[in-house]
């Protein structure tokens, strides 16, 4: 029944945020890889360059798929800003069905963007099914594609070192989040601007994806600090000999 | 055209919430519907997989076509993948063949990949403060080099090493449980987008 308490409110933050959002644009703290990411697109699109989009592995089964769901509402918004260009970025996965949704993704942002033309179905890889396998697959497409910038977001493991390592010597942007902690910590040591946390899941608010993506970002906001308030009061509680 | 668009949406609206509901309502209708659409969501899985062995074959041979450097590498992963799946399908994956080619190939290749990634990453932290000379990184730097002591005083004297650790483990359980908490609220967050049709990563919109 908590479960449901939480959802139920959280559906309700939702819905009154995104209400209130429409009628004031909202206004973010500073976040380095996410500006660094919008030079880049920008950049892309003036120098004929690609981005390319590493979705990771994560499985739609499970929690770990929400960042790449994550991610692919981001892919919506840049292939919607790069449609202009005459390069399309190119998307990786490591898992199947993550890969259909990214090619899907891909050609509704050209469709909306009056672009269907520029989609094709190869855009949207999958590169391999294990680990490192993904990891060998996706490394040389910097190279060979051209890639300005790479953007790492998704479920990821130790593996993103050697993305991002390909990455740095062919001097592209990188621009890391996973949810996973041990490439949270990789991407913190290898990547200009790192990416910490809940950061992976508000990039649709930073990338311009629209308002239910600022509403989302401050819902997070305001559950983050009741969960603040109840572990306090939780700790406080037991210093006064409460047994819960 | 959009009738599809919209029927696509409401399917999936409908499909999530009836898993969710599932899961929070002890309602045996419920409960035996959200097992059905949960195997008819493992079926299409498996059936994507097939999907996306043909995408990764059409893009290493889109590479032999058009000549490229790779092609050669693309041309042999085709191969193996197609000598593999072969045997795979005829003898079986229990079969020693099939098992050896797992041991003697994917593991070693996986192996090598894995010590290339231990001096990749220790190639990272040395450059880390060239990239990025802040206090975070020299944190982050600081408290990498007291995890590898507290390793190797564990083998030489135990209880200081046990001591590190637990000093060091002291922070960084607190951390990875703040980094946790708002990862889980953030899947949250785009769980919900996704179950009320904001975003429809499946071409919906």
């Amino acid at each position: 029944m908590l479960a449901l308490g939480v959802f139920l409110l959280a559906a309700f933050l939702l819905l009154v945020f995104t209400i209130v959002r429409r009628r004031s644009p909202g206004v973010f703290r500073r976040i380095g890889a996410y500006e660094r990411l919008n030079r880049a697109v920008g950049l892309a699109v003036e120098n004929g360059t690609r981005l390319h989009v590493s979705l990771g592995r994560g499985n739609l089964f499970t929690a770990r798929g929400a960042s790449a769901l994550a991610g692919l509402a981001m892919l919506r918004r840049l292939a919607e800003r790069t449609s202009v260009s005459d390069r399309p970025p190119v998307v990786t996965s490591g898992e199947a069905s993550l890969a259909i949704l990214s090619q899907d993704t891909l050609q509704s942002a050209y469709r909306a963007a009056g672009a269907e033309e520029q989609y094709r179905f190869t855009t949207g890889r999958v590169t391999g099914f294990v680990p490192f396998a993904y990891a060998a697959g996706a490394m040389p497409l910097t190279r060979e594609e051209n890639v300005s910038a790479n953007l790492v977001i998704g479920d990821l493991g130790a593996e993103v070192a050697l993305l991002a390592e390909a990455s740095d010597r062919e001097n592209a942007d990188l621009i890391g989040a996973s949810d996973n902690l041990s490439a949270q910590a990789i991407l913190y040591a290898s990547s200009q601007e790192p990416l910490i946390g809940e950061e992976l899941f508000v990039g649709g608010a930073y990338v311009g994806a629209g308002r239910s993506h600022e509403a989302s970002l401050h819902v997070q906001d305001v559950l983050r600090w009741l969960l603040i308030l109840v572990i306090l009061g939780g700790a406080f509680l037991r210093f006064m000999g409460f047994e819960f | 055209m959009s009738v599809l668009r919209v029927l696509t949406a409401a399917f999936a609206i409908a499909s999530g919430i009836i898993v969710l509901l599932g899961y929070f309502l002890p309602v045996p209708t419920l409960m035996q519907l959200r097992s059905l659409l949960t195997d008819w969501a493992i079926i299409l899985a498996g059936t994507a997989v097939l999907v996306g062995i043909l995408n990764l074959v059409a893009v290493q041979m889109e590479k032999v076509r058009t000549g490229q450097k790779s092609g050669i590498y693309g041309a042999l992963l085709v191969l193996a993948l197609i000598v593999t799946f072969g045997f795979g399908l005829l003898l079986g994956p229990d079969d020693p063949l099939i098992q050896w080619t797992v041991d003697a190939i994917i593991v070693p290749v996986e192996a090598s990949l894995m010590s290339l990634l231990t001096v990749t990453l220790i190639y990272a932290s040395i450059r880390l403060l060239r990239r990025r000379a802040d206090v975070m990184s020299v944190l982050f730097l600081l408290v990498a080099l007291l995890f590898l002591s507290a390793v190797l005083f564990t083998a030489f004297s135990p209880a200081l090493g046990d001591g590190l650790m637990d000093l060091v483990g002291m922070f960084s359980r607190g951390g990875t449980r703040g980094l946790l908490l708002g990862i889980a609220l953030g899947t949250l967050l785009t769980g919900m987008r996704v179950l009320f049709g904001i975003d429809r990563p499946y071409g919906g919109n």
